[in-house]
């Protein structure tokens, strides 16, 4: 004789440790089983697509930088190739070659806070969150010297960057990437094999390869699950293409895959970062366009490998100092859209870690 | 049959109150206070040490501000605590809700009555002392089950129900262990236990202590096993609606049970009060503070279970192990009671390792996605 | 380098009916009728060439006189991309057919251009307001919304 049984309906959030940021989930739970789950998005919407048409161009970039608030260089990036690509303005050596170094200390940045939570919503209390964010306070150190700010940095420009680098930098730098891959190998030893985690993230929350694709899914997430797509080998952008370094891609597509996808993407940064700081050239590092300039009519769009995914700006322009239509390409929203699929069947436990290993950041998924 | 237990004759005899007049009401009041107020006492000590501990394992200090070394951090925290408004939700079930944390909390306090602090030193030695401290133990179960059912909240509710799976799967293990332990001693009296330790019991029982502190580990709530207060999925369980000092009861709970369990360890498996030079009682709080250190340092390092792992770990792995090590314990003690304790101990480990190894080959904890 | 397949390209291998539907074709991609979306991107999905499997994102524009949605395809085998671009003449209730019968990814941008721009997309399955509230006035996103609503 079955015993009668009545799903009652959960809410995992807005309000919640760990869903990282303002994010909503209603979930249909049959005992300990999810059954049916509906993402709730909008509590951080502010109207940023509708702000750009009434800003311009230049006053747009600080605004950028909200988007992904762990991610502000790479935003910045975004959006200032795409109004480059549309107005053929010009960038010099130096500039690109700061661009890059800075992108690539925001996805250093960006991958330990998300390791860090991943393993937080996984219960180990706090001790690898702390100890990545030593790397990570460092690191902030270093921008801090360049931008003046921890979090929000609206650094670049059109035509290059705002400020050039101090001269500590380049020596801190040094200093960072000669002890950072030891420091890896220290994470890597406790969590790698542990047994623990390799019982709650092996095999969970499996996103197959034509699932990956067919939902628009991208960045770590896609790589996870075996495509090897990545903008910066596919369709290079500033000066990537003269850089040599890996993509790795995972097998199953299950959480410890994105978890070691984050990882190796850690090394392969530190990797370009090598590169980059031994070829950077003297010189200028801004061509200097008006405050208020106009770019010819048209429309763009442009992409480029953020930390959570390909991250695009599709830029309209009328000729005016204003934007006509700016929409931003989102790859947190798109990383989520399999999401159901994702989550149904498991139990609430494993709907926590799945949803932290996507490593969605909910600025950028609300806009 | 003898008498279990008879007022009066509960007294070891050679206390210096055990012939006056009113000597049992004496050492009643005496040892009753004493227990209270050390157990009381060493809480504060204890939030101290594992805060501090922790800050250590995380590459940083702890807390450092209130006072020296941050020493009256805990004293703060109870001020804070008892100051904060009491809130009862409206439909929430009062009475239950009201007895629920004096339920959960005295059991814990009650276990310390058989435990020794020297030579005859406790306040009850019942012949029983085992049974006695396994059978209490369970009703914290009953509390924080009372806890999570009157607080009306779904989320407490869930809490509740995998809390109550999880004590109850792991008390099996638990006791098996003692049993252990029992049949080399050859009495359920703690006292006697401790004084027939003239080897501490770990060596001779490598298995049976593992299999205890894991199934304490898991009966305290801690790390690995704490997702019932993990505050990264339903948050702080099954006392989400307590505020004030109710919720202070609880945190008392969750503390004193550590502490008492780790006594229980001291005193069965490590020897309780015994050693050179120093007095018993400071001994005694030093192996309770080995064990208790251990237990930090597990819980700042290891992630936690998933609840179907949780009780596929307590009835496929510790049970079995628990069940060969009283069959093998009772081999040696029956037909070879003379066999000195390093081979007994070596054996005991050789089959904790090999059990270790082969069954972890067959039993995966993984969990499956359900079809729905 | 991901380059764009270029219209002509891509007019070819559709068959006499579909030829119909496009209405002009650019450097990068072609304007088609907005019934005709689902069979046209069926076949450029499908096709052994082009292989343009991986939707990219749809982005909804207000011109004064029409609202124009643009859709952006990858082909991750063979690293090109294409853009098919819609018009809807009627402003006051524009609807055309769904992508999410064969791309689940167009489900989300699809409701943010239901929520911003007003456009309703049949076959959809759950045709709501993603980021505003239920109940929320107007769509933000067209060049005649005003702050009162």
């Amino acid at each position: 004789m079955a015993i009668k049984t009545e799903p009652i309906l959960l809410n995992l959030g807005p309000i919640h440790p760990s869903t990282h940021g303002v994010f909503r989930m209603r979930a249909l739970v049959d005992g300990e089983v999810i059954t049916d789950i509906e993402p709730v998005f909008g509590y951080l919407h502010r109207g940023i697509e509708k702000l750009a048409e009434q800003k311009s161009y230049r006053q747009f970039i600080p605004l950028t930088d909200r988007l992904d608030y762990v991610a502000s260089m790479n935003n910045n990036l975004a959006y200032v190739t795409a109004v480059e690509k549309l107005a053929g303005i010009e960038v010099p050596e130096r500039a690109e070659y700061i661009r890059v170094i800075m992108s690539e200390i925001q996805r250093i940045i960006s991958h330990l806070l998300g390791i860090g939570s991943f393993f937080n919503d996984m219960g180990t209390f706090f001790t690898p969150f702390f100890y990545m964010f030593i790397q990570k306070e460092k690191l902030t150190d270093l921008l801090e010297m360049v931008s003046g700010q921890r979090l929000l940095f609206n650094y670049m420009r059109f035509g290059g960057v705002s400020h050039d680098l101090p001269d500590e930098f380049l020596p801190a730098l040094n200093t960072f990437l000669k002890e950072m891959p030891a420091e890896i190998d220290k994470y890597e030893r406790l969590l790698k094999e542990n047994e623990i985690v390799l019982a709650r993230s092996k095999k969970v929350g499996i996103l197959s390869p034509d699932m990956a694709i067919n939902s628009s899914a991208s960045g770590p997430v896609l790589r996870a699950s075996g495509i090897e797509w990545d903008i910066r080998k596919a369709d290079p952008y500033s000066i990537y293409d003269r850089f040599d370094f890996d993509i790795p891609t995972g097998t199953v597509g299950d959480c410890y895959d994105r978890y070691r996808v984050r990882v190796e993407e850690l090394r392969q940064s530190i990797r370009i970062l090598e590169q980059a700081v031994a070829g950077i050239p003297k010189g200028k590092v801004l061509n200097p366009v008006p405050l208020r300039f106009r770019p010819p009519e048209g429309e763009v769009y442009s992409h480029i490998e953020s930390n959570k995914g390909e991250l695009g700006f599709h830029v309209i322009s009328d000729g005016s100092d204003k934007p006509y239509r700016l929409h931003i390409r989102a790859p947190s929203l798109l990383n989520l859209t399999a999401l159901r699929k994702m989550l149904t069947g498991w139990k609430i436990a494993d709907a926590i870690i799945i949803f932290g290993s996507i490593d969605i950041c909910v600025g950028e998924v609300d806009r | 049959m003898p008498e279990l237990i008879t007022v009066g004759a509960a007294i070891s005899p050679n206390l210096p109150w055990s012939d006056w007049q009113f000597g049992f009401w004496i050492h009643l009041l005496i040892f009753g206070i004493g227990i209270i107020s050390l157990l009381l006492g060493s809480v504060i000590i204890f939030i101290w040490l594992e805060r501090r501990l922790v800050g250590r394992f995380q590459r940083r200090l702890g807390p450092n501000r209130a006072g020296p070394l941050g020493l009256l951090q805990s004293v703060a925290d109870v001020i804070k605590i008892l100051t904060k408004e009491d809130i009862v939700p409206s439909r929430a079930d009062k009475l239950i809700f009201w007895i629920a944390p004096i339920v959960a909390f005295t059991p814990v306090v009650l276990m310390l009555a058989v435990v020794p602090v020297a030579d005859g030193a406790l306040l009850a030695d019942l012949n029983i002392g085992i049974l006695f401290v396994i059978a209490i133990s369970s009703i914290t179960a009953l509390g924080v089950f009372m806890a999570g059912w009157a607080s009306y909240n779904k989320y407490s509710i869930l809490s509740a129900m995998r809390t109550v799976a999880q004590l109850v799967s792991y008390e099996m293990p638990l006791i098996l262990s003692m049993v252990g332990v029992v049949i080399i001693a050859g009495s359920l009296s703690l006292n006697d236990i401790v004084k027939t330790q003239t080897v501490p019991f770990i060596v001779l029982q490598p298995a049976g202590f593992f299999i205890f502190f894991i199934a304490s580990l898991a009966e305290i709530n801690r790390t690995p096993f704490d997702l019932l207060e993990a505050d990264s999925e339903l948050v702080a369980g099954y006392n989400i609606e307590y505020s004030g000092m109710k919720f202070a009861t609880f945190y008392l709970t969750e503390y004193c049970e550590a502490i008492v369990l780790s006594t229980l360890a001291a005193t069965i498996f490590l020897g309780g009060w015994q050693g050179p030079w120093l007095p018993p009682i400071v001994w005694l709080l030093l192996k309770i503070g080995i064990v208790f250190c251990f237990i930090v340092w597990i819980r700042s390092t290891l992630p936690r279970l998933r609840i179907d792992q949780v009780m596929g770990f307590a009835w496929k792995f510790l049970l079995p192990l628990a069940i060969l090590n009283i069959f093998v314990t009772s081999i040696f003690v029956a037909l070879w009671p003379e066999t000195p304790a390093w081979l007994m101990g070596l054996t005991n480990l050789a089959i904790l390792v090999a059990y270790i190894l082969f069954w972890s080959k067959l039993f995966k904890p993984g969990g499956k996605a359900v079809a729905v | 380098m991901t380059v764009a397949i270029t219209g002509e390209e891509v007019v070819g291998t559709l068959d006499k009916k579909l030829k119909g539907a496009v209405k002009s074709v650019e450097s990068e991609g072609i304007l088609i009728q907005a019934e005709k979306i689902l069979d046209i991107a069926l076949c450029v999905k499908n096709n052994k060439n082009l292989k343009l499997d991986y939707l990219v994102s749809i982005t909804g524009t207000d011109y004064i006189d029409y609202l124009e949605v643009a859709y952006l395809f990858y082909s991750l085998d063979n690293n090109k991309r294409f853009t098919l671009k819609v018009r809807l003449e009627n402003k006051s209730n524009p609807a055309m057919p769904s992508l999410t019968g064969i791309w689940i990814g167009a489900e989300l941008q699809e409701r943010e251009i239901y929520d911003l721009f007003g456009i309703t997309f049949s076959g959809h399955p759950n045709m709501k307001r993603i980021f505003l509230w239920e109940g929320f006035r107007g769509h933000p996103l067209r060049k005649d919304f005003s702050n009162g609503n």
